[in-house]
């Protein structure tokens, strides 16, 4: 089984997040990079299918050389080999396109994507992908089995789960369940070695033209103090819940 | 002077107090490759998931965690960076060596110890000595955590003066073995260790022997343990008495040669004292980390205490300390790395190299076991006054970080031993001709009677008045150890107390140096804009530095100079630390703290 994981290069969850160019653009000054959480158990899974049923694991990014460090940890943590598609992602539909491009030349059976980035949190690539691909999609998966051709996994729903079977080629939209907070692999010494030796292939974008623009970003506005009325006062506390709050 | 491959000056150990370095030449924690960085991450990683969660656990002498947490750091290949490749390890150079202790060393000492004794004293003595049957025999298990190795040197009655042990090793009839007896004290591992160093005399030899013991719980071969020691700090580290009694071992488990012990025993603890250094870093980063946080949180008086002078003191002393060591021990550790690679180069073994450069820089060793053991005292200090009442409680990480420091200032040679040695042996160098400091001693002694010279540098450029300060600091050393060996010769040994005064001067030259040429090769590659804070620490170490390099070197003339003889000295003293244009301390350690308290963690 060929496997192609999908790997977004996020800001660590702890960067604090602000914005340039008029509002238009993130800054990346000063902040540390990951493997985008939802890909890092998509790729954890990818591993145990290597481990167990002796799967080829290959990862891309879309990015600029910037994002090469994440891929290498990929790398360290097992993969065969890393696919960076040299461009800037625009948008979704733009980074779908190219990651549809590298699935379909690689043949591969199986893609795993993360459910959504947690940078810009658009949650539309895997479904783009797999319509691009025509293959078939499993989103907010948290379970995923594959025997011979068919795929068995189970997908978080509102308020529960489903249970459901589809062929390869399959498009997964992962997150955690697929595997564990505990399970996510540390690269090893040996492992970071070898990633230098591993190849790391730099392809050319497909042409391609990004179908939405990011106009401006807003931070959440700041909390305001806490106002404590004393519990005999509850006319105060209805005023303001009806008059500040418009809660009620 | 060698230059190695990239034509960058390597210097001899010791040099650096005659030889100036430039900055391009140092290596710095910027310079770290991809990989190293890589390797950092993980071992990070692996710190935050699995010791940093449970530091209170560690707290409770759990023994059996640190033997866990030790296989898992084997299982990710932590324990065999430094082993070559031929022995399962891999076969990496001296700085990915000290980063990946400088990084597992972080979150508790207990981990920290049980790191140390295992990959430096507990294995390298079989790597660095061993024949190549012993080193197939032991370090591939070593290397990768299947078993674990202690050091027994120490005894109830040999501390410090380590040659004096009373443990005996007796050739049996048949000449195929030695039989141990003896007591063994303070020895770190022995709780889950399969292989210890075990030092002993043969009959009346002058110097002692070591052995490679191996221990089989199923068969202990005479080999006891006492109860886990009540210590003040590194509660999980398994530190035990081992007894030997009648312990058989076989004669071709010999270290090195018959009287060769005391020998091995000093140059494993070089690496040990070194490593120890890089092991206090990490500790120093996450003790700053945790008091910038609650600093920021705790508020007093209606404002964040973060934003009170006496707190942005501290934190900024403590960031500079972290800094400065983390400056020094990678520059050392590069020197190392570049020597060990020329060595081998020209046909040396690994082991060989290794050796010999590890005694080639013996002085940095001590200078840097020293130093960075007292900053990580100081840190944790100044951490817990941070948090208050609240540092003093068992729930917060400053009481234990403040406890697992103070052993660092005992193991792997006191600071008072370190500090002696460190001086001895840049004497004994320049007796021997290895580093020239009497030419460099004459030209101070000259300059003492002759017209003071007027030049000055141009200050308008980055670190000139600094860089102009060391150099003046390092003649403060010559002055004042060359004066000293005129006048005792060989006795100057028993004269403890200027040694330590003149150690104490060498160390803050070095750390302060260190600093800046880190502080300057930035500035040049990434702005000095960018590197603001970071040349603020090298100016404000180095103030420190000259206040105790003048009340250090003050005591030590004081103790052997009289009359014009001392006036003389004093004088220069003054013009050796006079500052041409005082820095505003105050506004360093201001801005220093702003930037971390900004960004709510250590971020140097």
């Amino acid at each position: 089984m060929k496997i192609l994981v999908c790997i977004s290069h996020v800001p660590d969850t702890t960067s604090k997040i602000n914005f340039t160019d008029g509002d238009s653009k993130f800054d990346t000054a000063g902040v540390q990079f990951v493997i985008n959480p939802n890909d890092e158990f998509g790729l954890t899974r990818a591993m145990w299918f290597k481990e167990k049923q002796g799967a080829t694991v290959d990862v891309v990014n879309v990015g600029g050389t910037e994002t090469e460090p994440t891929l290498r940890k990929a790398l360290a943590i097992g993969a065969d080999s890393a696919i960076r598609v040299d461009a800037t992602p625009t948008d979704g539909f733009f980074v779908a396109k190219q990651l549809a491009k590298v699935a379909k030349e690689g043949n591969y059976d199986l893609i795993i994507a993360g459910r959504e980035s947690i940078d810009y949190n658009g949650g539309m690539v895997p479904g783009m992908l797999a319509a691009l691909m025509d293959a078939n999609f499993i989103n907010t998966c948290i379970s995923l089995e594959v025997e011979g051709d068919t795929a068995k996994a189970i997908r978080e729903i509102d308020g529960g789960k489903e249970t459901l079977t589809a062929k390869l080629p399959l498009v997964i939209g992962g997150q955690k369940g697929l595997v564990e907070e505990k399970d996510l692999k540390i690269p090893n010494m040996r492992g970071i070695m070898q990633a230098r030796k591993k190849p790391l292939n730099v392809v050319a974008a497909e042409d391609a033209s990004a179908q939405t623009e990011a106009k401006k970003f807003e931070k959440p506005a700041p909390k305001g103090e806490v106002k404590l009325v004393d519990p005999d006062n509850l006319d105060e506390l209805i005023d303001l819940l009806h008059n500040e709050a418009k809660a009620i | 002077m060698e230059t190695t491959e990239n034509k960058k000056e390597l210097l001899r150990g010791g040099q650096f107090l005659v030889k100036e370095t430039k900055a391009e030449d140092v290596f710095t924690p910027e310079d770290f490759t991809e990989e190293q960085q890589m390797m950092r991450d993980s071992v990070k990683e692996f710190i935050d998931r699995e010791v940093w969660p449970k530091k209170e656990e560690f707290e409770k002498k759990n023994y059996a965690l640190t033997e866990e947490v030790m296989q898992k750091a084997g299982e990710l290949g932590f324990l065999g960076v430094a082993v070559p490749e031929e022995y399962d390890g891999l076969g990496m150079g001296f700085v990915s060596t000290m980063l990946v202790c400088d990084y597992i060393s972080g979150a508790t000492g207990s981990i920290a110890t049980a790191f140390g004794a295992h990959t430096g004293i507990g294995t390298l003595p079989i790597l660095l000595y061993g024949t190549e049957e012993q080193r197939k025999k032991y370090v591939p298990k070593l290397s990768t955590g299947e078993w674990f190795g202690a050091y027994c040197l120490t005894e109830p009655g040999a501390g410090s003066d380590a040659n004096s042990g009373k443990t005996k090793a007796e050739l049996t009839e048949d000449g195929k073995h030695y039989k141990i007896n003896g007591q063994k004290m303070w020895i770190s591992n022995a709780g889950f260790a399969d292989i210890f160093i075990v030092f002993a005399r043969i009959e009346d030899d002058k110097y002692i022997t070591g052995f490679i013991v191996e221990y089989d719980k199923e068969n202990p071969n005479g080999i006891t343990f006492g109860e886990e020691e009540k210590k003040l700090g590194i509660h999980s580290s398994s530190t035990r008495q081992v007894f030997f009694n009648d312990t058989k071992v076989p004669v071709e488990n010999m270290l090195s040669e018959r009287g060769n012990g005391f020998k091995i025993a000093m140059n494993a603890l070089n690496v040990g004292r070194i490593k120890l250094a890089s092991a206090t870093i990490d500790a120093q980063r996450r003790v700053t980390d945790v008091a910038v946080k609650y600093a920021n949180d705790r508020v007093q008086f209606k404002t964040p205490i973060a934003k009170f002078g006496a707190i942005k003191s501290k934190l900024a002393e403590m960031a500079t300390s972290a800094w400065v060591g983390e400056a020094a021990n990678y520059r050392a550790a590069k020197m190392i790395e570049d020597r060990i690679n020329l060595r081998m180069e020209n046909g040396e073994s690994h082991a060989d190299a290794e050796l010999k450069t590890f005694e080639e820089y013996a002085i940095e060793c001590s200078i840097l076991k020293v130093a960075c053991s007292e900053d990580i005292q100081n840190c944790s200090d100044e951490g817990i006054q941070i948090f208050g009442g609240m540092g003093f409680s068992a729930d917060t990480p400053m009481e234990s970080a403040w406890r697992d420091a103070r052993i660092a200032r005992i193991y792997e040679g006191t600071n008072e031993i370190n500090r002696m040695l460190a001086v001895g042996m840049l004497i004994k160098k320049a007796m021997k001709g290895h580093v020239d400091l009497l030419g460099p001693a004459q030209a101070v002694a000259d300059e003492l009677t002759g017209i003071p010279s007027m030049d000055k540098p141009d200050y308008s450029e980055l670190f000139a008045e600094e860089k102009e300060m060391i150099k003046k600091l390092k003649k403060v050393f010559l002055m004042v150890a060359g004066s000293a060996v005129q006048k005792f010769g060989q006795d100057l040994e028993e004269h403890q107390q200027l040694l330590l005064a003149a150690s104490d001067i060498l160390i803050e030259t070095y750390m302060a140096e260190s600093g800046i040429l880190r502080a300057e090769k930035n500035a040049k590659r990434f702005g000095e804009d960018q590197q603001k804070e970071q040349i603020q620490m090298a100016k404000l170490y180095l103030y420190h530095a000259v206040d105790t390099v003048n009340q250090k070197a003050k005591e030590g003339i004081a103790s052997f100079a009289e009359g014009d003889e001392q006036r003389m000295m004093l004088m220069g003293l003054k013009r050796f630390t006079k500052y041409e244009n005082m820095p505003n301390v105050v506004a360093l350690r201001n801005s220093i703290a702003e930037k971390l308290t900004s960004e709510n963690k250590y971020v140097f």
